[in-house]
């Protein structure tokens, strides 16, 4: 079972540290982690995505609360949420593959930030499905070089 | 008027009502020796090793309550604190270790004596600091006592750079701190205790399991209460013996792997297992699937974490174990009416007969020493001056769990949950400058009394009683009591018969010495031990290839005990 956590945290060194150190000591893996400064002065928000089975992301989510720098704790499941993803990716093109990487970077509504003789540079942003869907199209026309940002994410406000 | 590091240092200290720093000094930290040297409210014990530092200011903690303080110097002296460190990180010791720290500019050079001991440290550290600021010097003090001495309490590190103990500031020592990621929960959710109290009312078969944590908070009194009005029968975690008076009627002693058949048969057989600050060590627990099998589970504790971790709990309740005991025992007020003796009847009655089935015993008809019969002498020839007994790890510790008569909370030091050997010699020095008037006596191995036997230095240079009984048997015994029962004898080296003469090693230390060999000279040299004002080693020759038992091989489930 995968799970998303959204952590408050101080914005200090050692802290990153001991997040990793948290889910290293444990053989728990991290599948993806960003982390950036919030909009109040001296915290972070740092997006974890993680795998495990109920007792174990329950665990994650007391040690993570534990944890003396860590501010909150959002775990994502069962509220409905928002999440994104940014992607840039460095194609090969030449004069046979320049058009259809075009069509697919449209209809995926990504964008060229960058183009040279022989490649292009597109950014796209989605859900992680619509990342992995673009890249599984882009893949055979030739991928030089892949940059993700991983998962950040936000509970959706109430509807009225 | 502004001070400089080292004197915020002090005076901070000072605040905390420090009375000991425990170490050694070093380049790094000369500047904090210096300001010690001119000041005589807080005194420094110097070791012989900065491990045996930590210890000694772990089992002052351990002992006292109070935290206990450590100075190092860098590198090296740092590096070694981090057994010490986990150590008490294992079992949740109030302790703050300062380490020197190469000067600020030179952090990350590979200077002269620098090691990344905050790097090191961080995951046996319940927190950890480094000051490059002698602005932030006061409050870091305040925050690391704070964080060391609350909630579940713990070790805490401030390294402390070179150039900040002689950089100046004005000192201001914050009354009141608060942390906003540091808010541990004290008090119970009332609904949920009320849930437990329905529980424990209703249960057929309740049995109480205490832990270190109760010892911690301090609610050996509660759990006496609770017992008593509800007649329920306790065992207790090696690091919760003390916690119940382990001559009343109602303890089962320790459970375990080396626990008594009671207690173990008690937990396999009850319906309700209420848990105060223990947290479900596989040395307790045996294999998980068949722990407790018929119980729905209490479980009181400070730290969330513990809840659930290693057995799933039916009835988690967060707080500190003696508010949250406080606040339930009055609940049971209106089922005062109920007769509890009457209604537990059938439970006690079988308890006590597990109690007689397979009593705690040994071979008494032998000439050699039996260790078990040194322990219980000791017991019963101190059994009115209550004393602080402080353990190595391994068969001794066992034997002393089981034949050492515990009646109350903090007068047994051992290491439970890291298992170190060297812990036990240091930490009943360190309990012995926290209690002048005390008797102090360690009961160790042959080959973990060598892991810190460097300290008989300070003992003499600070004149401390301290009593060592070495139970001697040339063997790293309990690793061998594994190879007899488990690697068919095969005594791969565990043999460590070549060793000082312990009796002319303490005597070159000039403590007092003497070596026994048979059964008939073991009350006479206790009682000598026991009267001698001084310190005083006694090298115990016990019969060589004694086990520990019971035994509940490592991963079987409680019932399957080995019985001798």
């Amino acid at each position: 079972m995968k799970r998303i956590y959204s952590i408050i945290v101080e914005n200090h060194a050692g802290v990153l540290s001991r997040i990793a150190n948290l889910f290293s000591a444990r053989g728990y893996n991290i599948e993806s982690l960003s982390v950036a400064p919030i909009n109040e002065e001296g915290l972070s928000r740092m997006t974890i995505v993680t795998e495990g089975n109920e007792q174990v992301l329950e665990q994650i989510g007391k040690q993570l609360n534990k944890l003396i720098d860590v501010i909150k704790v959002i775990q994502f499941g069962e509220e409905p949420y928002v999440e994104r993803e940014m992607a840039l990716i460095k194609m090969h093109t030449d004069m046979n593959t320049r058009a259809e990487v075009l069509r697919i970077v449209d209809i995926f509504r990504g964008k060229v930030v960058d183009v040279s003789h022989d490649s292009y540079t597109i950014e796209v942003t989605g859900d992680s499905d619509k990342i992995d869907a673009i890249l599984s199209l882009l893949e055979p026309l030739g991928i030089k070089e892949l940059a993700r940002t991983g998962k950040v994410a936000m509970i959706r406000e109430k509807k009225r | 008027m502004k001070l400089t590091g080292a004197e915020i240092f002090i005076e901070s200290l000072k605040k905390e009502g420090v009375e000991y720093l425990f170490g050694i000094p070093g380049g790094a930290i000369i500047d904090l020796h210096d300001a010690l040297y001119r000041q005589d409210d807080i005194k420094f014990i110097l070791t012989r090793h900065e491990q045996a530092a930590v210890h000694m200011a772990d089992g002052y903690a351990r002992a006292t309550g109070k935290p206990g303080v450590v100075l190092v110097t860098s590198g090296p002296g740092a590096t070694n604190t981090l057994t010490g460190l986990a150590t008490a990180y294992m079992d949740s010791v109030p302790i703050v270790v300062f380490t020197g720290q190469v000067p600020t500019p030179l952090i990350g050079n590979d200077a002269f004596q620098e090691a990344d001991i905050v790097g090191m440290s961080r995951p046996c550290t319940k927190y950890n600091f480094l000051v490059k600021d002698v602005n932030d010097l006061a409050i870091t003090i305040k925050k690391a006592f704070h964080i060391a001495t609350t909630g579940r309490p713990g070790p805490v590190l401030i390294d402390f750079p070179k150039d900040v103990q002689v950089a100046k500031a004005e000192f201001k020592y914050p009354e009141t701190i608060h942390i906003r990621g540091y808010n541990p929960t004290y008090h119970g959710n009332p609904k949920q205790i009320r849930k437990v109290v329905k529980a424990i009312t209703s249960a057929k078969k309740p049995l109480l399991y205490v832990g270190g944590g109760a010892i911690i908070s301090g609610a050996h009194e509660e759990i006496y209460k609770l017992a008593k009005k509800l007649q329920i029968p306790v065992f207790t975690t090696l690091m919760g013996i003390g916690a119940f008076p382990e001559d009343d009627e109602l303890s089962l002693g320790m459970a375990g792997m080396h626990g008594t058949y009671r207690a173990n048969m008690a937990i396999q057989y009850c319906d309700l297992l209420i848990s105060i600050g223990a947290r479900f060590d596989d040395r307790v627990t045996g294999k998980v699937s068949d722990f407790a099998p018929y119980a729905k589970i209490v479980h009181i504790d400070i730290d969330p974490t513990s809840i659930s971790k290693n057995i799933k709990v039916d009835y988690p309740l967060v707080g500190d174990a003696k508010l949250v005991l406080q606040e339930m025992l009055p609940l049971f007020d209106e089922y005062s009416s109920v007769d509890w003796k009457e209604v537990r009847k059938p439970w006690l009655e079988q308890i006590e007969k597990w109690k007689n089935e397979h009593k705690l015993a040994y071979d008494m008809q032998t000439d050699e020493i039996k260790p078990q019969y040194v322990i219980e002498k000791l017991a019963e020839l101190t059994k009115d001056e209550d004393p602080i007994i402080s353990t190595e790890v391994g068969q001794h510790q066992m034997w002393v769990a089981q034949f050492y008569t515990f009646k109350k909370p903090r007068r047994l030091l051992t290491s439970g949950g890291l298992g170190t050997m060297g812990y036990g010699f240091p930490a009943g020095i360190g309990a012995k400058f926290g209690f002048e008037d005390k008797p102090v006596y360690v009961i160790a191995g042959d080959g973990s009394f060598q892991m810190n036997e460097q300290e008989l230095a300070t003992i003499v240079a600070y004149n401390k009683a301290v009593k060592t009984i070495i139970l001697n048997n040339g063997y790293l015994g309990m690793v061998r009591q594994w190879q007899q029962l488990f690697y068919g004898r095969r005594y791969a080296n565990t043999n460590i018969e070549v060793q000082p003469d312990f009796v002319k090693l303490a005597e070159s230390y000039g403590i007092k010495a003497r070596r026994i060999r048979k059964k008939e000279e073991v009350e006479d040299a206790l009682r000598e031990l026991v009267a001698y004002k001084g310190p005083y080693l006694l090298d115990v020759i016990i019969a060589r290839e004694e086990n520990v038992y019971p035994m509940v091989p490592a991963g079987a489930s409680l019932n399957n005990m080995l019985l001798t």
